[in-house]
């Protein structure tokens, strides 16, 4: 072997890569503990490490943010590319990964709960077929699947590399990565399992596509440039040495094709036609879960593509690709807004509201400067704090059998007294068919089951009703800097941009109707209908509706939420400015 | 330059497989179409390599075939785990979630 193949050792700066390995590091132990501890320890020790190693990597992210390379020596250029562009650690990457392990520790609190049932959100045997004797005896059993935790913790890790690299084959792979583990996540709620699994196949088949699609970008890129790495196409694209010649058509569909695939995490239309089904079939824990973090980290995915190769790319062609993305953003604000104003399901409307937030995100995002990613950062912190509180709150509220037992009255108190006897007996079969033996089932989704809550569980409602007031973007509220900075940012951006606010700020106002709807329905409707049945509704509510008590894990996750959205909508000044840092951005 | 003709190919077999995905019904045939657009894929970047003189494609395609596999490995357990429940594959037959 001459001298000039020798084999020669990468360098790796491995402290840089801390927040990620503590996480995926964590998921590979929970496997094995899967594998290893009994039974009954599982569930505390999947707990502990699971959150313990969400904290761990948000320190690490704090401490790194401090690292002088990170935020830039002077003279030169702030973050740290390790293996040539692999991982790029900047301010930008370390934002959006700490806002990425933020909310996962307030999701990962809300899959823990079990609430005063005794169960929590997934089935005991995710293989096992709805309705057959197995899943019977599983249930009975009390078998619990503890390896959510390790899937939702490779998940993240998924999440806070597809933010941070500056290669495109890395940040598929990273998209993988993510996406799997929610594929199979989203097929494993404890109850309406058909509908889960039905979730999860829409989920999986769309997705299957967007990642062929977003390859196939990759491969165009590359064949343009000659590399997968961000950097050098950017180069390639300023000088235009290519075989391929000046940037044009190719290019062009290239990049189109890898934003098809981010914006198909992100919900946009039109590839939004997942979100609603999947939001909806879900565990309402992994819901929030996904809504939150996997629009974060596709969100930092696609302004790190979209503002490197889109700042190489002539002005001509910067255009062109900005016209698609307005086409995008006014349709994901309109057909989030109008279609969620007439949906009847909580979880739906969720769905729609989601994408609308998708859409003004990307007005953010079009207006092509400094202060949009400021403004995106800040928004999705903004949204995701909302929006894990709602699909928090969704958890607690939840549909009852008609009794048959004189053991099974005051659901909503001694929940916990038959949580050990009847543990899991839930409608597991099918969509319809609760059987009888068991009091409270799953979710009360139906808009109408949510009347009189503000009187039942008047806390509980209120946190809701802020998380939907924040979505709104009221005064006040996080929603509200967040939509102000981001629509600020596209007004920067000039030209035409304008209309694009005007289009957002009419939605929002739409918007408002769907979420005040609700607030009244809680607050102002009556719920109980004695009359209906001879059932003794709950504290107001509706017949055949009851809420829940957590176990302390959702409490906890919702009085964050609740503090998260007040503070940054009183004092957003020290959020904003911290978002300000993640500018600094390197390719 | 001949070797643009294996491009013409990679896009014609990815466009069968978008089509593919889009138009077929049963869910393993939808799922055969997107494995065939993960392969139009490689031909692609293996011959975007060949043209660049530079092995990054090559190194890719690799990586596209593994995470193709792991794709295969949730996807066949999802579209199994409906088909016990349902006994039948079909696209259409998945409607319970529509409004």
């Amino acid at each position: 072997m001459t001298p000039d193949t020798a084999f020669v050792a990468p360098v790796i700066e491995w402290a840089y890569l801390v927040p990620v390995l503590v996480v995926l590091g964590a998921g590979v132990i929970g496997v094995l503990v899967e594998a290893f501890v009994p039974d009954r320890a599982r569930r505390p020790v999947q707990i502990v490490l699971g959150l313990g190693a969400l904290l761990g990597g948000l320190a690490a992210v704090v401490v790194l943010w401090g690292d002088e390379r990170v935020q830039g020596l002077p003279n030169e250029v702030p973050g740290v590319r390790i293996l040539g562009g692999s991982m790029v650690v900047d301010p930008f990457a370390l934002a959006v990964q700490g806002i990425v392990l933020l909310l996962a520790v307030l999701g990962l609190l809300v899959v823990a709960d079990r609430t005063s049932t005794g169960q929590d959100a997934f089935a005991p045997t995710a293989a096992a077929v709805p309705g057959t004797p197995y899943e019977d005896l599983a249930r009975r059993r009390g078998v619990q699947q503890t390896e959510v935790y390790p899937l939702v913790l490779f998940a993240v890790g998924g999440m806070m590399i597809f933010p941070a690299t500056g290669n495109l084959l890395v940040m598929f792979v990273a998209l993988e990565v993510l996406s799997l583990p929610l594929y199979v996540l989203s097929a494993m709620a404890r109850r309406r399992r058909l509908l889960s699994q039905e979730a999860s196949f829409k989920y999986f088949l769309l997705g299957a596509f967007a990642s062929a699609l977003f390859i196939f970008g990759v491969a165009l890129l590359y064949g343009y440039a000659g590399s997968v790495d961000l950097a050098r196409i950017f180069e390639a694209l300023v000088s235009g040495t290519s075989p391929f010649g000046p940037p044009g058509a190719m290019v062009l569909t290239g990049l189109f094709l890898v934003l098809a695939g981010l914006l198909f995490k992100i919900g946009a239309v039109p590839f939004h036609a997942w979100t609603p089904d999947v939001y909806q079939g879900a565990p309402t824990p992994i819901t929030g879960f996904m809504a939150a973090c996997t629009k974060a980290a596709a969100f930092g995915a696609l302004l790190r593509v979209l503002y490197v190769v889109g700042s190489g790319l002539p002005q001509e062609q910067l255009d062109h690709v900005l016209v698609g993305l307005w086409v995008v953003a006014i349709a994901t604000m309109v057909v989030g807004t109008v279609v969620g104003v007439v949906q009847t399901d909580i979880k739906r409307l969720l769905a729609y509201s989601s994408i609308a937030h998708a859409g003004f995100l990307l007005v953010g995002v079009i207006g092509f400067n400094a202060l949009s990613i400021r403004a995106t950062v800040f928004y999705l912190l903004a949204y995701g704090l909302a929006t894990i509180g709602a699909f928090a709150v969704v958890t607690l509220v939840r549909e009852r059998a008609p009794r048959r037992e004189p053991v099974a009255v005051a659901v909503g108190t001694a929940g916990a007294a038959d949580a050990g006897s009847t543990a899991g007996a839930g409608s597991t079969a099918g969509v319809e068919g609760a059987p009888e033996s068991d009091v409270v089932l799953g979710e009360a989704t139906h808009l109408v089951e949510w009347a009189g809550l503000g009187k039942r569980s008047p806390w509980l409602a209120g946190a809701f009703s802020l998380f939907l007031l924040s979505m709104a973007g009221i005064p006040l509220t996080a929603g509200f800097i967040g939509k102000f900075t981001a629509f600020q940012a596209a007004i920067g951006g000039g030209g035409w941009m304008w209309v694009l606010v005007v289009i957002g700020v009419l939605t929002s106002a739409v918007a408002v109707f769907f979420y005040v709807r609700i607030i009244v329905l809680m607050f102002f409707t009556p719920g109980g209908r004695p009359e209906a049945t001879g059932d003794e509704p709950d504290g107001g509510l509706a017949p055949g509706v009851t809420v829940v008590r957590s176990q302390g894990f959702t409490t906890v996750a919702l009085v964050l939420c609740v503090v998260g959205v007040v503070a940054l909508g009183v004092f957003p000044s020290p959020v904003l400015d911290l978002a300000l840092e993640a500018v600094k951005f390197r390719p | 330059m001949e070797l643009s003709n294996y491009l013409y190919l990679a896009a014609i077999l990815f466009a069968i497989g978008a089509t593919t995905v889009l138009l077929r019904r049963n869910a393993i045939i939808v799922f055969m179409g997107v494995e065939l657009m993960l392969n139009a894929t490689n031909l692609a970047f293996v011959t975007f390599a060949r043209i660049h003189g530079d092995l990054t494609g090559q190194v890719v395609a690799f990586f596209v075939m593994v995470v193709a596999a792991a794709e295969v490995v949730v996807g066949l357990a999802i579209i199994v785990a409906i088909f016990r429940t349902r006994r039948s594959a079909s696209v259409d037959d998945v409607n319970l979630l529509k409004n």
